[in-house]
């Protein structure tokens, strides 16, 4: 029999339903995410499976969301939390970090959060600010969140049920721009992909592109364009920010000994001034050519009409990896 | 035009409800031909509320709205020239195009702003009560928000705070019976949301809010209140939102059969009628003031698609002074 193909709203929604058929104590909250279905259809049929009770519609108040999901968690319960927009975080943003994130190690380890909050994010679905925001380099300053970033439905299956069986509290981050935007082999059943190690996702002697989540889509796209002018790029997929894979990130670079990184987030102070402050340490005497950043520029998100602009596009990778494969 | 029911300002405020429901009405065509891009929330149905409550209100009082709020810029004397181009991102716009469907802005007309993430106006309004107070301005503020932004934390701690203050703040509870799928019954606790004035210690008013002249009374009398140094109201005006939440929504949360009682109450035709029983109003004029609506709708097109996209470089301007 064939591998069904799923996207990532598939992956998710399987990978939500048969975590919830194989342990009772896992149930989800968020707003609109029991009879709706999740405003991405991503819990679609879930309260219908498992009840109103397990899957359940909470007000419009995310600060209680994750604060509800704290204390579901220290009692007995397995939460996996829903925000409907990673931007919509800032409301919550003290019980991720400062709460969340430090009851193991102010409690010196007796106790844990073992909570899972789902948001969706990223440029490309001409939803405006706060909806599209690429806040994760946020969170990797708040120590004892782990940032999780899939970028295709295989890896969002696989990743979502590592975090759900995390004892501690994993931010996962969904591309809502690849929701739907392709299919793959994704299995029935039971998988995960660790934390902590990355993949490389396309080979390539020339240049190494590092990026995660959408982002990856994007490299790929150029990473094809730029085949067609005889350079060969490689692609890191990060897949998890905390923690890094320091290692697979070093030798992939090291190969090449040049290195484009490539995010969403407005480029000062985003996640990728941490690879290459990394690759400055790990991997100094294997670079042949400065390290290039492309990013969302350092500027409010702008409309919708305007974002194709905004966003770092194909064209502005391939020029970034042309330049660095010349110096 | 505080507290006054002259005829003249009731044709206004029909006037102003027609221009809402055309605004509104054409997102999804404008949507469909690529002219303007991204979600953008209307407020069919909840007119009366966003033109009662700025009936009521002189014109440098202040208000804050919310995502679903291009009623109340409209309300508050906005351009809808300007508004068109907004919502097409264009350098004509309100926010020369930056701002788009749910950030605009008019400090001219007390347009505080509109704002993209619910429960995003409380403390503003808040603000902007307390500066009236301190400046002896003899303004006040009036905070538009949701049946869904009552249960927000920023709800709470503005309400306390305007409690203690006795700050000249009205807050105006668009109870349009839903936060996207959760329906405000479910989501309430204490069932009607006018109890929870009670806690924070000033008057709760339940009204219609198909009824353009009962908010508009409403609010009026709130405003007395707060310009007497009395403190806030909280106003919870029951509406309801005809059109899903954005233009994609499939509303499985409802039935048609919930619908048609409301729909029946539409808040435009009701009060045509009304001004056409009472005399303030032919039916002639009435078609007069439709067509001259159209007009303006027509032409805030033409303006909009008219003006220019904004220069790239501009993205840079002003992220700081």
């Amino acid at each position: 029999m064939a591998m069904p193909e799923r996207n990532v709203v598939e992956a998710i929604n399987n990978a939500l339903t048969e975590e919830m058929e194989r342990d009772p104590r896992v149930m989800l909250l968020g707003l609109d995410v029991g009879r709706l279905g999740g405003v991405f259809r991503t819990t679609s049929g879930l309260i219908e499976k498992y009840g109103a009770s397990r899957v359940v519609d909470t007000p419009l108040a995310e600060a209680s969301i994750i604060g509800a999901s704290l204390g579901l968690a220290v009692s007995g319960m397995v939460p996996v939390a829903e925000i409907q927009f990673l931007g919509f975080t800032a409301q919550a943003f003290h019980q991720i970090g400062p709460q969340l994130g430090k009851y193991r190690h102010r409690s010196r380890g007796r106790y844990h959060a073992q909570v899972t909050i789902r948001a969706p994010f990223g440029g490309g679905i001409r939803s405006p600010e706060f909806h599209s925001d690429a806040v994760e380099a946020q969170f990797v300053q708040s120590p004892g969140i782990k940032v999780v970033m899939p970028s295709n439905p295989y890896d969002a299956k696989g990743m979502l049920l590592e975090a759900i069986r995390d004892p501690d509290p994993v931010l996962f981050c969904e591309p809502d721009r690849l929701y739907r935007l392709y299919r793959m082999e994704v299995p029935d059943g039971d998988y995960t992909v660790p934390f902590g190690k990355a993949v490389v996702a396309r080979e390539g002697k020339d240049v190494t592109l590092v990026a995660w989540s959408a982002a990856v889509e994007l490299c790929q796209r150029a990473a094809a364009k730029l085949a067609e002018e005889d350079i060969e790029a490689s692609i890191v997929d990060l897949r998890t920010l905390v923690p890094l894979d320091v290692e697979t990130l070093v030798n992939a670079v090291a190969a090449t000994g040049r290195c484009v990184i490539v995010h969403e987030a407005p480029l000062s102070a985003g996640f990728g001034a941490e690879v290459a402050a990394t690759l400055a340490e790990e991997a100094f005497y294997d670079l042949d050519a400065p390290i290039a950043r492309v990013a969302s520029w350092d500027i409010p998100f702008p409309p919708a009409s305007m974002e194709h602009w905004y966003l770092p596009s194909v064209d502005r990778v391939v020029e970034a990896a042309k330049r660095t494969a010349a110096a | 035009m505080a507290a006054s029911t002259s005829t003249d300002t009731n044709v206004e405020v029909l006037r102003r409800m027609m221009l809402i429901r055309a605004f509104d009405s054409l997102l999804p065509d404008l949507y469909t031909r690529g002219l303007i891009r991204g979600s953008s929330h209307a407020a069919i149905g909840q007119e009366a509320v966003a033109v009662g409550a700025c009936a009521a209100l002189a014109a440098d009082d202040y208000i804050t709205s919310t995502h679903r709020g291009h009623g109340h810029t409209i309300a508050k004397g906005g351009d809808v020239n300007r508004m068109m181009a907004e919502l097409m991102g264009r350098e004509d716009g309100y926010c020369r195009g930056k701002g788009g469907s749910m950030h605009i802005a008019d400090f001219s007309i007390g347009m505080l702003g509109a704002n993209g993430i619910v429960g995003g106006g409380f403390g503003i309004a808040a603000g902007a009560a307390l500066s009236a107070r301190l400046r002896k301005s003899g303004q006040v503020a009036l905070c538009f928000f949701g049946d869904g932004a009552i249960n927000q934390s920023s709800f709470h701690g503005v309400a306390n705070l305007a409690g203690i203050w006795k700050l000249p703040l009205i807050l105006l509870c668009e109870d349009n019976r839903f936060a996207m799928s959760g329906r405000a019954e479910q989501m309430i606790a204490g069932g009607d949301p006018v109890k929870r004035a009670q806690a924070y210690g000033f008057p709760g008013v339940s009204v219609d809010g198909m009824d353009v002249l009962a908010v508009r009374a409403a609010v009026a009398e709130a405003r007395v209140r707060a310009l007497a140094g009395d403190g806030p109201t909280l106003v919870v005006a029951a509406c309801y939102r005809f059109q899903g939440h954005f233009s994609g929504d499939t509303q499985s949360y409802r039935s048609k059969e919930e619908m048609a009682p409301w729909l029946e109450r539409d808040p435009i035709p009701a009060f045509r009628s009304r001004l056409l029983a009472e005399g303030g109003l032919t039916e002639a004029e009435a078609d007069a003031l439709e067509e001259e609506v159209a007009t303006s709708i027509a032409e805030a097109l033409e303006f909009a698609q008219a003006s220019p996209w904004p220069e790239a470089a501009e993205a840079w301007e002003d992220v700081d002074g």
